[in-house]
């Protein structure tokens, strides 16, 4: 076993650092050179934060072709994961997904998906040509939720379309919901193909025990992970982990192509910095947050009618296991639906949570989480049940709508298209995505039949306030449609 | 050499007494804890950088947020007191034969500890036989109680830090279940006076409004807090602070008072117009 790195090292922060003290005179791009020639930017941002929005140079390396700090703190990043390699990402985890993607497939080529994946990955298929085979998410009938992927799903598909190059997983979901992660991959890689992992909520798994098996633990061979989410570093921050079955020299070029080439240092030091914090403190970090997600659940399942779950609904394959640091609480029994309480938590209660769908709502516990705010949340909960709790009739439940693909998103995307009333649409093929954001599960994507029920749902949710994104007209009242 | 301390009652408005010694310096859990001793005001209890209270003006404070309420419901049994670790507001309580029972919950039991130590004459009321001490959150222990007091007294710190959770909507409207029908609720209310606390004031007050359907600000002079014009809050289910004040009730008990009359408790409702205007503006 190679030796590992010493993670109480921080190159890009130390080179920032030293940068800072000597000195240099800027006679380079950003034009606000230090923050001099933008003083209200200064004001807002703070000197300290302004002075290091520097530009790639010689001691603070590049990251289109990194052969010093950066790569330095990319293989400390790789070493902190248990990965073979890691790329830094400036352009959120969303271009880590498409690089994933477009590492594994070239145009025309099969990925199996997932239907519950983040528009990103939709998007990448747009961009690359590839062509999704859906496998569909069991979904709770209950909690009205797409769960993880059924290993019976994986094989029929697996079975079906021998040649597909890959199997992404979208592991864990946004609510906190597991794939068998482990057995997948060994899926994958028996029939030949790549296993590639949305791992935007999982960054806490590789620095807790207690927490179910990260992708590079199971063998995947990418991962995507969000380090600006459970990780701690700055929004739009992002890491790609690469396994041992990939060419990370290829994978670099496939970054580049749609990379920035003026990436931030603010980002670049934030992964640096969050990296060495996880990797010397990420353990009791994260017992921290599975206590308060834990004690948050306990005191919300006791004021009643309000179900925090947890790993209680583990059913060894579309809930393998449960990522505990989660907290997704199903409201409809208050009668009251998720998106509901999620407006009232934030206009009455000035508090924001991560968001609302019809039936449930997430809050997020980080590791800039304290009890107060926690007893706060609690609170606030317990009260809007005694002031708002009415009876559930009339709630419809979230459902899954099995998409109808006619053609490739990429065909679809560049296809002519006419502008037509919503409800004048039934029948056509959409050439948009059409989604509830968040969590940014596609309700239509490019090239998928507009049904009946499909325009039922979306004028439901557009009435119970959810954030509908996607289409070119943003009231959705419109939608794109194939001619 | 002199020795002052300073506090910031603005960023730009500083007020100093002149310090004879420190007598304790700490960190709890929650917030640093400082005692000093100076001539003019006695013994005095900083947190965090703000003075709590002075041996000199602590009986203001601390008779009005209790005997006004007591002088309005003519049968408080059980009271619950947020906060109030140095044991002022139960100092005060106490001397109520009806009252039956007190809950205090203070989040941070340094607080009390220091107290008994520096200010042992208003702290020691803390172990009277009626009184039990809790050493939990705020909010917390109102969220487990329904329909159990008849007053609740929060003795909170300033809304910035450990006392923000008891200036909050989910807080106010917890009390109210916590309170039995006829039940009261008083507050430390902030002054109105410089625009940061001013601010903080309205902001209780919309939420407290919309509460409950009783809810009246009276005043007192702090000359230790900021500005010196301090308010409260009287919130409550069914009576009203001044039809239904008892004058004559609350006299013949002769509770000890050194600022707190049945006058002045009249009086102390008729605002300036400007804090009229500031409260109206959230109502």
């Amino acid at each position: 076993m190679k030796d590992k790195r010493n993670q109480n090292c921080a190159p890009i922060l130390d080179a920032l650092q030293d940068m800072r003290k000597g000195r240099l005179v800027p006679f380079d791009v950003p034009g606000h050179k230090r923050g001099r020639g933008n003083p209200e930017l200064t004001a807002f941002l703070g000197q300290q934060c302004i002075e290091v929005d520097v530009n790639s140079m010689k001691p603070l390396d590049n990251l289109a072709h990194p052969i010093s700090i950066i790569r330095e703190a990319e293989r400390l990043m790789a070493d902190a994961f248990g990965a073979e390699d890691a790329f830094l990402m400036v352009g959120g985890t969303t271009s880590s997904v498409q690089a994933m993607i477009m590492s594994v497939a070239k145009p025309g080529e099969k990925i199996i998906v997932p239907r519950n994946v983040h528009r990103s990955v939709m998007a990448a298929m747009v961009l690359c040509g590839a062509i999704p085979v859906y496998v569909n998410p069991e979904c709770d009938e209950r909690l009205g939720i797409a769960l993880g992927m059924q290993l019976s799903s994986i094989q029929k598909a697996i079975a079906k379309h021998r040649d597909a190059k890959a199997i992404f997983v979208n592991n864990p979901t946004y609510y906190g919901i597991c794939s068998n992660l482990k057995a997948i991959v060994d899926l994958a890689h028996k029939a030949g193909m790549k296993c590639i992992v949305d791992e935007a909520h999982g960054t806490h798994f590789y620095f807790n025990d207690n927490l179910p098996i990260s992708a590079m633990a199971a063998g995947a061979d990418m991962a995507a992970v969000s380090m600006h989410k459970s990780g701690g570093s700055l929004t739009q921050s992002s890491v790609l982990l690469v396994g041992k079955g990939m060419q990370a020299g290829y994978v670099r070029q496939i970054i580049n192509l749609t990379q920035t080439t003026s990436a931030s240092y603010l980002l670049l030091s934030s992964l640096d910095i969050s990296r060495r914090n996880l990797a010397l403190r990420g353990k009791a970090s994260f017992d921290k947050v599975i206590r308060l997600a834990e004690y948050a659940r306990e005191e919300i399942n006791e004021i009643g009618n309000y179900y925090a779950y947890s790993s209680e609904l583990k059913n060894g394959d579309s809930i393998f296991d449960f990522d505990r640091t989660k907290l997704s609480v199903y409201t409809l029994d208050i009668g009251l639906a998720g998106i509901e309480v999620y407006d009232k938590l934030r206009d009455e209660y000035n508090i924001q949570i991560e968001f609302g769908d019809l039936g449930n709502i997430l809050a997020y516990i980080s590791i800039g989480d304290r009890e107060r705010e926690i007893e706060r949340l609690v609170g606030a909960l317990a009260e809007i049940r005694r002031r708002f709790k009415k009876s559930k009739v009339g709630l419809m439940q979230q459902e899954y709508l099995e998409p109808i693909v006619a053609m490739t998103p990429q065909q679809a995307f560049y296809s002519n298209k006419k502008s037509l009333p919503l409800q004048k649409t039934e029948g056509f093929i959409c050439s948009e995505f059409v989604m509830c954001y968040p969590p940014g599960i596609p309700i239509l994507a490019p090239g998928e039949r507009i049904t009946k029920e499909i325009l039922a749902y979306i004028q439901y949710a557009k009435e119970k306030g959810c954030n509908m994104t996607g289409p070119e007209d943003a009231k959705i009242e419109n939608l794109n449609v194939i001619i | 050499m002199e020795f002052w301390y300073s506090e910031k009652h603005t960023n730009d408005i500083k007020f100093s007494i002149r310090v004879e010694r420190q007598l304790y310096s700490g960190k709890s859990e929650y917030q640093k804890i400082d005692v000093f001793e100076s001539k003019e005001v006695g013994r005095f209890l900083v947190l965090d950088e703000f003075l709590m209270l002075t041996e000199k003006d602590e009986f203001i404070y601390h008779e009005m947020i209790s005997h006004v309420a007591m002088a309005v419901h003519p049968h408080i049994k059980k009271v619950l007191v947020i906060g109030g670790g140095d044991g002022g507001v139960v100092r005060e309580l106490i001397q109520y034969d009806s009252i039956e029972h007190i809950d205090l919950v203070e989040i941070d039991s340094k607080v009390i500890e220091v107290c008994m130590e520096f200010f042992p004459t208003i702290t020691q009321s803390l172990q009277e036989r009626r009184v039990k001490v809790y050493h939990k959150d705020g909010l917390r222990f109102v969220r487990g109680c329904q329909n159990e007091y008849d007053l609740i007294i929060v003795d909170s710190t300033d809304p910035f830090g450990p006392g923000e959770g008891l200036f909050t909507l989910e807080f106010y409207g917890n009390c109210y279940k916590a309170l039995k029908e006829d039940g009261i609720l008083v507050n430390q209310h902030e002054s109105p006076f410089y625009t940061e606390d001013a601010l903080a004031c309205q902001k209780a007050h919309k939420k407290i409004y919309a509460t409950f359907p009783i809810c009246k600000i009276y005043q007192a002079h702090i000359p230790t807090y900021p500005s010196g014009h301090w308010l409260f809050g009287f919130a409550s289910k069914k009576y009203h602070p001044l039809r239904d004040l008892q004058e004559e009730r609350w006299n013949k008990q002769k509770i000890k008072c050194k600022y707190y009359t049945t006058t002045l408790h009249k009086g102390a409702f008729y605002l300036p117009a400007y804090v009229e205007e500031l409260l109206k503006n959230v109502e």
